[in-house]
């Protein structure tokens, strides 16, 4: 069995957004690219499955959409324990835009599961893994907080609305996956780092794709009131605020 | 230019967030000036379908099946539902279920998506919305350009308005519907308000200290009719079920008050909550980030606190 892990390039959480002047893009000077936290726990989990029967996973495979700037987060998810990346050249566009360039880069391609973060942590748009699936024209389960396989068959655990299902199908399949999937994301060991650097990156030429949707512009989130600070003796003062001036009690 | 909205059923019945979905739906087929239709998969009784009407529901197709959430197959009958009906947006929650399915439905219609949008569009013509970006970091504007659009709706952001008019019920035709898995188990919580859909939430964090420190805030909860959250920390300790975690990574709440109890606001942590009406903050470290985020504060230990704040809202709620 073969899994492909989708990754997507994005800024360190903790990075501080900057804008262009005319705030229609996002600076990007300076800032420190990860893997989308949400991907990092699909690969982790699925470089556990591989350890753990390597007879049954023979291959994981990581791709990503984007320039060449995007090699280094790809090199790292090498160094993480995936055997081969894709890297398609076609940076920018939307959501649609990008799922239709992994779905060109891997039609015909032997990927038994592929596995996609169920958001990435800068458009925030769940939109990618699905529409992949649509296009290969693949089942897929979102929401996935645990992962399974057993020959052919592939057992997820699926978070529902107040609660989770057990459910089984089969490859080839999109699985969106979300926390749960796996605890604490694998870390680079220095042996790793050394044989990223020689596992093969291939390059795949962009696809003739439209995107849906574009940027406009951006805005700063509006600036919180200064925190209204209470005596802790006097809670009969808090709830007098929540009823009578924000209202929400 | 007429709207499509999918309506979610939990064992045949809406909830609050339905009637703000289909009431949100309205009020685009008003601003694009076309008609509203509902699409209800599954099985819901007439009576409850109808209800709707009060939301500005006008024809509500019903495809009845007892085939369980499959993606593909619920992602095909929407986008045949918005081929039928003339559809130029199709519009559903921006819940689990909306971002299994939207991604599909827009690929079916060769459709642009923007997810998580906030409210009414920014502009009609062109199709303009608004969404928070960078986990809450930034807010984005968005234009839709292709033909037919697809949107995914941030719950509590638009808010519930009525409208007169009656909903006719019309049977959709579901037969076709197959399923590519297999539902093994199903477990669901009973008896417990949903985070997803509460209008309190009382969270903890490691300034609780302890799994067996959460009775006075499971008691505070119980007053306000909340539901509980916790923080990272908590949820990976096993101090409380992983589906509890509130922020980056688990999930994004928007009630219209969160308590944050023993929580130091971590940028992870407040992009899971930073849609919140209004946060009040208990932390005994006065530079805690949290304060920063709220909008209500308070210095002092949280085991002599909590309790007192308890008391405080129990007589609230015992006069009014």
């Amino acid at each position: 069995m073969n899994i492909l892990v989708c990754i997507s390039n994005v800024p360190d959480t903790t990075t501080r957004i900057k804008y262009s002047a005319d705030m229609k893009s996002v600076d990007y000077s300076g800032v420190q690219w990860i893997i989308n936290p949400w991907d990092e726990l699909a690969l982790t989990r699925a470089i556990e499955l591989k350890e753990a029967n390597p007879a049954l996973v023979q291959k994981i495979t990581v791709i990503t959409a984007g320039g060449a700037d995007a090699e280094p987060t790809l090199r790292k998810a090498l160094a993480c324990g995936a055997d081969d990346a894709i890297r398609v050249d076609a940076a920018g566009g939307d959501s649609l835009f990008t799922a239709t360039q992994l779905a060109h880069a891997v039609k015909g391609e032997p990927f038994d599961v592929i596995l996609c973060g169920i958001e990435s942590s800068d458009y925030n748009g769940s939109a990618v893994g699905g529409m992949l699936a649509e296009l290969l024209d693949y089942n897929s389960v979102s929401a996935v907080s645990s992962l399974n396989l057993e020959g052919n068959s592939v057992k997820v655990t699926r978070e529902i609305d107040g609660g989770k299902q057990s459910i089984e199908t089969s490859a080839p399949v999109v699985l969106i996956v979300q926390k749960g999937i796996a605890i604490n994301p694998r870390i680079p060991s220095m042996r790793g780092i050394m044989t990223a650097r020689t596992k093969p990156l291939k390059v795949v030429a962009a696809a003739a794709a439209a995107p849906g949707s574009k940027v406009v512009g951006y805005q700063a989130p509006p600036q919180k009131s200064a925190c209204k600070m209470i005596d802790p003796e006097n809670m009969d003062e808090l709830v007098h605020l929540l009823h009578t001036e924000a209202r929400v009690i | 230019m007429s709207v499509l909205v999918y309506i979610e059923n939990w064992n045949g019945k809406f909830k609050k967030s339905t009637c703000e979905l289909v009431s949100y739906g309205k009020r685009l087929a008003n601003g694009l000036g076309g008609s509203l239709t509902l699409l209800s998969i599954g099985r819901v009784a007439e009576d409850e379908l109808k209800n709707l009407g009060a939301y500005g529901a006008g024809k509500i197709l019903s495809a009845e099946t007892d085939a369980p959430l499959d993606d593909k197959a619920y992602a095909s009958l929407i986008a045949s539902a918005a081929q039928n009906s003339g559809a130029t947006l199709v519009v559903m929650a921006h819940n689990v279920t909306g971002k299994a399915l939207a991604p599909r439905v827009a690929v079916r219609l060769n459709a642009g998506l923007v997810s998580a949008v906030n409210g009414l569009p920014v502009s009609y013509q062109p199709f303009v919305v608004s969404k928070k970006a960078f986990s809450g970091k930034s807010l984005m504007q968005a234009e839709i350009t292709s033909d037919i659009k697809v949107i995914t709706l941030s719950q509590n952001t638009a808010g519930i308005e009525t409208f007169a008019g009656n909903a006719a019920v019309e049977t959709m035709d579901a037969s076709a519907v197959t399923s590519g898995i297999n539902v093994l188990s199903t477990e669901v919580q009973t008896g417990k308000i949903l985070l997803s859909e509460a209008d309190v939430v009382v969270s903890g964090g490691r300034g609780m200290r302890s799994a067996d420190n959460w009775k006075p805030l499971e008691e505070l909860a119980g007053v306000l009719g909340a539901a509980t959250a916790c923080s990272r920390p908590v949820s990976d300790e096993g101090w409380r079920p992983h589906h509890e975690h509130v922020g980056q990574t688990g999930k994004v709440v928007a009630p219209n008050l969160y308590f944050a109890l023993g929580i130091s606001g971590a940028i992870q942590h407040l992009a899971g909550i930073s849609s919140s009406k209004v946060i009040v903050a208990v932390n005994k470290d006065p530079e805690a980030p949290i304060f920063s985020a709220a909008d209500y504060g308070i210095v002092g230990d949280l085991q002599t606190v909590l309790p007192k704040m308890t008391e405080a809202f129990r007589k609230l709620k015992a006069s009014s």
